[in-house]
């Protein structure tokens, strides 16, 4: 389109029905308007401008989209924002510190190069983080940590370092 | 001098951001205001479109245009054939939007422009496209028949391209041979499937006239390369970004996708920012996939397993466009004879159209295939002969003595004959041999198989040639407010970890750390000389441009460094980001030279004031820059390779085979790799373990499914296996070393290396286990549960 | 993959969650939505409304009464997993429930919602089929309880009326002394079974339950392996007869993960690794 055109005038929003929706994310009360078939994985990253959270298949297999919904992971691209409201959602956003240093999980995933395109990592951080925190104690044998990953896909790393990331974790978490 | 950072194990420059949650995908750019894309796709795999009414669409709310054939402009056109070859003739490639005629199941016949990706999807479902489906052939070997119906009528038995390549005198060695060995085998279609998909983003400031698209591409010159020239644009106005992009794997060098040139003219046309997020269902049917191929290898050999000639003919699904050319093929085709020193070979393929997703490399790109073949076919000539599958290798490698090794009449590629130019083939598979504890398998074996457990030792070999040219580009600056070293190439990264690796090079040389060494990629604005991220070439072709540009600015440093210290340029040393005069603590710092050879006029700090014109160390006998002489610490240079370097490997695994359930358990997993001097060996073993795990995917996974009629069946993760961490196995690797002689740098490419041998290591693993069953060999992968029954069963 | 429009409701009571049931035939019921997300994602399904129940009251929980272990609607996966009650009354439970998908889809997804969503290949259901099990439906015409055996009736299909919600699912308790095993195949960990068998051992009662799923095209009970095992006991021929006789429940056609041929041979297979576990397990 060059200057003299005259900008074509195009409606400005959808026309889905809208729902009130008040939940805290990161630990903050948000409160919107969305229409009522918005995923959380959508509402997050372009409502909320939280980009942090990936979304990779939007049919619940890959992973990527794992947040921590009142205390446990959880695919956001399988959840409504309204099915949210009144919720508690932690995002990638939350686990490193104020100035940005990373939390221990985050270090170890540094440390063992445990990823590469780094597309997967926020939902892989997530979902092992709430293992972490859960009272169901983890099961650190390879099997038991390969285990507790699957349900989140990696295309790069082959996950071998995703192992010992998590295993270094869970050590340096333990011995705080 | 502080310990070299070529060669360490480096962590990333990059891991805090990603790590944070704050890295720049395309999806995560703000673009105010963008309006979203969805696509019509076609749902036949062959059909004439007899109308497309798109009204009801059109007066969706908050559907903003409509595009078909008919009111693109000039995007109304055949896309480009981007790497022609005389074996093909007429080439095929797609349009951006369907015109007349559809040729796969989800190529693409109008693109809705809504407010919201939700809005787009509900009014591409109001599209009315009035199809005339027609008969299609699916299968790849009965496609070629004369009955089999045509994809595209100028192309009879649908054969895109014919090569045969020919090394030495294959016909006479074949008449001599005492003994030859026929194999066939297949590799079924699979697909990259990175975690993002592909997205584009466009917006175009029309004040200034400026383009900017942010596209997940490996390729960002190439592509405002073409968008300049499609839309008519001036390149300078046409600013291409890949930011942080979600893996690619190769899938994401092609260009053009129809959206990469349909979303920035929406931009254009409608004067709003574009966007284009691909789901993960489009990525199956829409953007590009590889791997199947059916070849028909012989070995010819004497009796003592030397192998005297290879004859190989195959067929290369080629889908319903050939926008690549024959690059797949074309690698299978030249990497045929492997790391064998076998002198004469004949080598046939025949790429065929089919009316499915388009064909373009997939990380492997052909080697991945070839190396099934000569190695299920070793491995049969091993049985044949009644070699131990080592043995028949240990006699037929080339040795260390024989490089270059050149294999004249194929020509690779990068269009240069095959000439693989180092390496240490025997003492990698003795490390193999060793590392898997192979002379007390058998034994092992034999226990298991009383307990009841059927283990399997599976090998293979690879080679893979790297670094292809033709040049990439290396701008380097050091900063003179900050001292940190701003690095440019024309590459992107999908994970490969260039920002650090290429700061390593680097740093060594202007004595920096790593973490103040800044690259900056695929960024058209940034540095526009070079190719793409592909082949497995990065770390050889911009590792050395980059290398040799340090060089220069390394030199200039001294120079500038030794005139401030009153010292000789032969004195100084420079580290910890300051040149000092060797021995002494005299020292300044590099942001202090960088200021010092700039000349300026205003101090606007306190280092600048030593660079004004009326500083002491000014020149006032003339002009403030000599004839020839460039402000401030910087240079460009180009690497330009030779041929390709070579790198090679060889994986072996011990499996375990449950005849009852048809499953494979994976136990060991040995890699021996070697790609040259490692910059940073970490990183080499990502990229060796995330490709071995790919490999797993191709060996045992996932296969892309179409039925009878074209449509895809598994187009999506619940039903097309990747891997998780559950079915990919612990790897063990270890490395060998031998210097490329090609390049400065004396390395060579890894990205590719893990996945090309796996299906072969584990085909010949489940053979192994199931001997006692006389179970055919497998000779096609993936292999699956079923397949295992069938042979256990019929054997 | 956007889900398609439509109304949203999230009533506070049964009776008015009826009520938008009823007053929509195009209505659904979203509790987790681990399966019926996905299908709107892909536009495989398209409801005008969707009826979420999550906030209605007595919904939520697990007991242990009468024999029956009684799972609440909106009970996740996840929970009955957890559960001790659970694992002390059936611990078949909670061994099946480690093949269900992954732990953040089962930390959503209820039990009850893949009772109703019925994949034939799916492993809840089976174990419902296997424990002599029921659901409890409710619906304008008041509440009825449905066993296992008449509830599943095809690959996602369900005898549950479209205004009908089951507010309860019913697992027997093990009974004393019995033993159980779950065996399943899947090419990919937490995929849905290519085959899997769900078996119970009651040597007191000479009886033993044995479910299958992904071979037909519901979760099937294998009654000829059950009668010979009855009959003949736990030996080995009768093992091998049982095993033997439980690949007629394949139905299942070709498809991509498997041949029937396969998942013949297959189902045999687990079958008698299955009863062999539980009987091991027979106190």
């Amino acid at each position: 389109m060059n200057r003299g055109t005259i900008r074509p005038r195009l409606s400005a929003t959808s026309i889905d029905p809208k729902a009130a929706v008040a939940l805290t994310v990161n630990g903050e009360a948000v409160s919107a308007e969305v229409s009522v078939r918005m995923l959380l994985s959508d509402f997050l990253r372009h409502e909320l401008g939280l980009t942090g959270t990936h979304v990779g298949c939007e049919h619940g297999v890959c992973g990527a989209c794992t947040v921590i919904i009142d205390g446990v992971a959880a695919r956001s691209c399988l959840t409504f924002a309204v099915q949210a409201s009144g919720a508690e959602v932690r995002t990638i956003e939350s686990v490193a510190a104020e100035d940005g240093s990373l939390h221990p999980l985050q270090e170890a995933f540094r440390d063992c190069h445990a990823l590469q395109c780094g597309y997967c990592t926020p939902g892989m951080i997530m979902n092992i983080l709430s293992n972490l925190e859960s009272d169901t104690p983890m099961d650190l044998s390879e099997e038991g940590i390969r285990d507790m990953l699957s349900g989140n896909l990696c295309r790069c790393t082959g996950y071998q370092n995703i192992v010992a990331a998590v295993r270094q974790a869970a050590d340096a978490l333990a011995s705080r | 001098m502080s310990t070299r950072a070529f060669g360490s194990r480096v962590q990333r420059n990059i891991d805090p951001q990603l790590l944070r949650g704050e890295g720049s995908f395309v999806d995560d750019i703000p673009l105010p205001g963008a309006l979203h894309v969805g696509f019509v796709r076609s749902p036949f795999a062959r059909a004439r479109i007899n109308s497309i009414d798109v009204s009801m669409a059109l007066a969706h709310p908050g559907v903003a245009a409509v595009y078909t054939c008919d009111n693109i402009g000039d995007l109304d056109l055949e896309m480009p054939l981007l790497i022609p070859h005389p074996s093909m003739k007429d080439a095929r490639t797609q349009r951006p939007l369907a015109r007349g005629d559809v040729y796969y199941v989800g190529q693409t016949v109008a693109m809705v422009v809504a407010v919201d990706r939700y809005t787009a999807e509900d009014a591409a479902a109001l599209v009315d496209v009035d199809y005339d489906p027609l008969e299609v052939e699916i299968d790849l070997e009965r496609a070629i028949l004369d009955e089999a119906p045509l994809v595209h009528q100028t192309h009879a038995n649908n054969i895109a391209a014919h090569l045969v390549q020919v090394s030495g005198k294959p016909d006479q060695a074949i008449a001599g041979a005492e003994h030859v060995t026929r194999v066939r085998v297949q590799v079924d279609r699979s697909t990259a499937a990175a975690m993002e998909c592909r997205a584009v983003a466009a917006i175009f400031d029309r004040v200034t006239g400026e383009l900017t698209v942010w596209d997940g591409t490996q390729a960002p010159i190439s592509v405002r390369g073409g968008l300049a020239s499609i839309l008519k644009l001036d390149e300078d106005k046409v600013r291409v970004i890949a930011p942080n992009v979600g893996g690619g794997f190769g899938q994401k060098v092609l260009l053009f996708y129809p959206d990469e040139l349909l979303v920035p003219f929406a931009a254009m046309h409608l004067g709003r920012p574009v966007k284009y997020i691909e789901d993960r269902r489009e990525n199956f049917v829409g953007s590009t996939q590889e791997r199947t191929q059916i070849h028909t290898i012989e070995l010819y050999a004497k009796k003592t397993g030397e192998v005297v000639a290879l004859r190989d003919s195959f067929l290369h699904d080629t889908g319903a466009f050939i926008p690549y050319g024959i690059a797949v093929a074309q690698v299978a085709s030249t990497s045929i004879a492997g790391p064998y020193r076998i002198p004469n070979i004949w080598v046939e393929f025949k790429a065929v159209y089919t009316p499915t997703v388009p064909i373009t490399p997939y990380r492997g790109c052909g080697r991945p295939h070839a190396c099934f073949a000569i190695e299920r076919a070793m491995d049969q000539l091993a049985d044949d002969l009644g070699l131990d599958r080592f043995e028949i290798r240990r006699r037929n490698l080339i040795g260390e003595d024989e490089f270059p090794k050149l294999r004249e009449g194929l020509l690779f590629a990068d269009g240069l004959p095959v000439s693989l130019d180092s390496g240490q083939y025997h003492k990698a598979l003795e490390m193999l041999h060793d590392k898997l504890d192979v002379a007390n398998f058998a034994a092992e074996q034999e226990k298991a198989r009383k307990a009841g457990k059927h283990l399997g030792l599976g090998m293979a070999f690879y080679v893979e040639g790297t670094g292809l040219g033709p040049y990439e580009g290396g701008h380097i600056k050091i900063h003179p407010i900050t001292g940190k070293v701003y690095v440019n190439t024309g590459l992107t990264s999908q994970g490969q970890g260039h920002d650090t690796v290429f700061a390593q090079i680097v740093s060594d040389q202007l004595g920096v750390k790593v973490e103040d060494v800044i690259l900056v990629e695929g960024d058209t604005k940034a540095f526009d000389w070079g190719v793409a991220t592909f082949a497995s070439r990065a770390a050889v072709v911009s590792g050395n441009a980059i290398h040799k540009s340090a060089l220069i600015v390394r030199s200039k440093t001294l120079t500038a460094a030794a005139n401030m210290l009153e010292a000789s340029a032969d004195d100084i040393e420079l580290r910890d980001g300051a040149a000092w005069v060797k021995g002494t603590d005299r020292q300044v710092s590099l942001a202090a030279v960088a200021t010092a050879t700039n000349p300026l006029r205003y101090a606007f700090n306190e280092s600048a004031k030593a660079a004004t014109q009326f500083a002491p160390a000014s020149r006032h006998d003339g002009p403030a820059l000599g004839e020839g002489q460039a402000p401030g610490l910087e240079a460009t240079d180009y690497y330009s390779p030779p041929c390709a370097t070579w790198a090679y490997g060889v994986h072996g695994a011990i499996l375990e085979v449950d005849p009852e359930i048809c499953s494979v358990k994976v136990k060991r997993y040995v890699c021996i790799h070697d790609c040259g001097n490692m910059i940073n060996p970490m990183i080499v073993e990502g990229q060796v373990m995330g490709g071995i795990a790919q490999g797993i995917g191709g060996a045992m996974y996932e296969r892309i499914e179409f039925d009878t009629d074209g449509n895809m069946i598994n187009a999506n993760f619940v039903d097309f296996l990747v891997p998780y961490a559950t079915e990919v196995p612990q790897v063990e690797i270890l490395h060998l070393e031998t210097p490329s002689p090609l390049n400065p740098l004396g390395v060579k490419g890894v990205g590719e290396a893990g996945c090309i041998p796996v299906g072969a290591v584990i085909a010949s693993g489940i053979d192994d286990a199931l001997r006692p069953f006389g179970a055919a060999p497998f000779q096609h992968i993936p292999i699956t549960p079923s397949m295992i029954h069938a042979a256990v069963a019929g054997g | 993959m956007k889900p398609p429009l439509f109304e949203y409701r999230a009533p506070r009571s049964l009776k008015d969650a009826i009520a938008l049931l009823a007053g929509d035939p195009g209505a659904m019921v979203l509790a987790g939505g681990q399966s019926l997300i996905p299908a709107l994602n892909m536009r495989l399904a398209s409801p005008s409304r969707l009826v979420d129940i999550q906030h209605i009251e007595g919904l939520k929980g697990i007991s242990v009464q009468n024999g029956r272990i009684v799972v609440k609607a909106m009970t996740r996966h996840r929970q009955l997993e957890l559960s001790d009650a659970a694992y002390r009354a059936n611990p078949l439970i909670r061994e099946a429930m480690a093949h269900v998908a992954h732990v953040p889809i089962r930390n959503r997804g209820t039990v009850v919602g893949s009772l109703c969503h019925a994949d034939a290949a799916a492993e809840m259901p089976m174990v419902l089929l296997a424990t002599d099990g029921s659901v409890v439906a409710e619906g304008p015409r008041g509440r009825r309880e449905i066993a296992a055996e008449d509830f599943f009736q095809f690959h996602m299909t369900t005898t549950r009326e479209p205004d009908e919600i089951i507010t309860e699912a019913r697992f027997s308790v093990l009974p004393d002394g019995a033993g159980w095993a779950f065996e399943e195949f899947t090419r990919r960990h937490g995929d849905y079974a290519i085959a899997a068998v769900a078996a119970i051992v009651d040597k007191t009662a000479g009886r033993v339950s044995l479910a299958a799923c992904g071979v037909s095209s519901r979760p099937v009970r294998l009654k000829q392996s059950e009668e010979i095992l009855a009959k003949s006991g736990l030996g080995s021929d009768a093992l091998k007869a049982a095993s033997e006789a439980a690949k007629e429940a394949v139905t299942a056609p070709d498809d991509m993960h498997a041949t029937t041929d396969y998942r013949r041979h297959l189902l045999a297979a687990l079958v008698r690794r299955a009863v062999e576990k539980a009987a091991s397990r027979t106190k």
